[in-house]
């Protein structure tokens, strides 16, 4: 299957909206080359604005010049959104502006750069502000999506995108908060988000072996969260897992746990990042320390079923 | 407009910061009462911008980058005519238009929402960028603080206003030299902060007296220097204008009891 980098659709994504969309300007903080809005940059570079190394007033620049009527995109890791959290917070969700964020290098998958460099908690730090919409993309065909809806909507958007090159679906119907069921089920549920998309459809396959059939539902929108899919499929399934490259606390686990509470679950087990920072390795490396891996998960859900 | 004109505006909104701080039983009428002449030169002489039509794409705008002093600003709208008097009693209040903070959702006239020290500086750099790059004639005016300029992200703004040549803003320093632990000096010096303005790449006109409404107007009215943002570096007084406020450190975020407020507005009479 081809492999391609979720950032990388980013860049690409953004350059298409902007030749139909002249309000559309980039941002960026020294990064263009590995968050890809370089690809814009090269593209429109009268419509690109370098920040330096200086992620607050980054955001609150792009605050600025939403109010002029742009639609400004600012880019930087992810990990940086605790960083400029402040600016995001009042900078641009308190008075609602219209000021998107597609932060890349998500995640354990970052790799050798360490855990200084993975967030682990930045879909936490973002759903808890009013009116921001978080999506968190699996594959580079639903980050077009993902970019392109972000466009659309009229206030902050958070855009959480990998480093690493991770296989590319045919892409789904696509609706801002809306889940997508990739493999029906009634054993067990497994809901995911993001590029563990790949292990969770690997998890499903190595238990249909083992006789157990796992639904594998996948949420590119973690606010506003899809409550009646997550519904539907924890009393139909019963037993619940939720799988992500982010700490458990406060991430799609919670999300899900507040959206299926008191709806019929027999039992609930979030697997990712068990409250530690990351370290440095290959991501492959990283994800079997992290036991993220499809094996792994596979014999993690077996031992609560 | 007169200048006697504006010098008796400033009074009234100097009224207006008693009457509201008083009312409410909190805010911060020292740094309210030493951006006075500033506020009312910008909207009544400076600005173009028109009550009847607030959202005009093409007026100039304005971020109160100090937002703690939303007193003054919240009286220079007033007066200003963006909403009527009746508004002033709620400062504080309940579902008031008037947040302890400007709130750019709720109260018209302002164009940013502020309170959170240093961000106001850099909306305000964004908005002059976004002017630039629409081609619009939009000036941009920002107030900042003496303590606020403790924050490094005055400097990030700063540097980056200089770098993309935003000769449309023009960042307004109330420097009145105190702040809430103390002075500037005691808490955490700045200085010299007329060279880092120059150093960081800004046509710099200093104030000596930035309560005095004709200097404040000259500096305002100075022409453009192209390519280069403005930083004018008023020398201001802490509680201007009621003699038991002026220069006192205790009088950051403190309301005025009715005793104090009636002798302030008896100083403020015309």
């Amino acid at each position: 299957m081809e492999k391609k980098a979720v950032r990388v659709a980013y860049g690409e994504a953004l350059c298409k909206i902007a030749a139909t969309n002249e309000k559309i300007v980039v941002l960026d903080a020294d990064l263009a080359s590995a968050t890809m809005t370089g690809t814009f940059k090269k593209e429109y570079p009268h419509r690109f604005y370098d920040c330096g190394i200086a992620e607050a007033n980054m955001v609150d620049m792009a605050a600025g010049m939403s109010t002029m009527g742009l639609i400004p995109f600012c880019s930087t890791f992810a990990v940086f959104a605790g960083r400029n959290y402040d600016q995001i917070r009042n900078g641009v969700c308190y008075p609602k502006f219209n000021v998107k964020f597609g932060f890349s290098h998500a995640g354990i998958t970052l790799g050798e750069d360490g855990g200084s460099h993975q967030a682990v908690e930045d879909i936490a730090l973002m759903r808890v502000l009013p009116g921001m919409t978080v999506f968190v993309p699996s594959d580079a065909n639903e980050c077009y999506q993902c970019v392109e809806a972000a466009a659309k909507i009229n206030g902050p958007v958070y855009i959480r995108t990998a480093r690493l090159p991770s296989p590319v679906y045919d892409p789904q119907p696509f609706e801002v908060g809306k889940g997508i069921v990739l493999r029906d089920g009634r054993d067990a549920v497994l809901f995911t988000c993001g590029i563990m998309k790949e292990h969770a459809l690997e998890t499903a396959e190595i238990l249909a072996g083992e006789g157990i059939d796992l639904a594998v539902v996948s949420f590119h929108t973690i606010k506003p969260f899809d409550d009646l899919l997550a519904r539907e499929y924890a009393a139909k399934c019963r037993k619940v897992f939720t799988l992500e490259e982010h700490s458990v606390i406060g991430g799609l686990g919670d999300t899900v746990a507040s959206a299926i509470i008191g709806h019929g679950v027999e039992s609930f087990h979030k697997i990712g990042i068990n409250d530690v920072f990351g370290q440095s390795g290959k991501p492959a490396d990283l994800l079997k320390e992290y036991g993220l891996t499809g094996p792994q998960i596979a014999e993690n859900i077996k031992s609560h079923l | 407009m007169e200048l006697q004109t504006l010098k008796e505006q400033a009074r009234q909104v100097r009224r207006d910061v008693i009457q509201m701080t008083a009312g409410a039983g909190s805010g911060h009428p020292g740094g309210s009462l030493s951006c006075t002449e500033a506020l009312v030169a910008l909207y009544f002489d400076v600005m173009n911008v028109d009550p009847r039509d607030e959202k005009n794409p093409d007026r100039d705008r304005f971020v109160l980058s100090k937002g703690h002093a939303a007193p003054a600003l919240y009286g220079t709208l007033c007066e200003r005519g963006f909403f009527p008097r009746e508004e002033l009693k709620s400062f504080r209040q309940l579902h008031s238009i008037l947040q302890g903070h400007p709130d750019v959702k709720k109260c018209p006239g302002v164009d940013a929402s502020t309170g959170s020290l240093g961000q106001g500086i850099s909306i305000a750099t964004g908005m002059a960028l976004g002017a630039k790059h629409l081609g619009k004639k939009t000036r941009v005016y920002t107030i900042i603080g003496d303590g606020e300029s403790q924050e490094g992200l005055v400097w990030e703004a700063s540097m980056a206003a200089a770098h993309y040549k935003l000769d449309n803003l023009t960042v307004i320093l109330d420097h009145n030299g105190l702040q809430i632990d103390g002075s500037n000096d005691e808490v955490m010096s700045l200085g010299d902060i007329k060279a880092k303005a120059l150093a960081f790449g800004y046509d710099v006109i200093e104030v000596a007296d930035g309560n005095d409404m004709q200097q404040v107007l000259d500096a305002l009215h100075a022409p453009v220097c192209p390519g280069k943002p403005r930083y004018i570096l008023l020398n201001t007084v802490k509680g201007k204008g009621v003699s038991f406020m002026e220069n006192q450190v205790g009088w950051h975020g403190k309301a005025p009891s009715a005793e104090q407020a009636e002798q302030a507005l008896k100083e403020l009479e015309g």
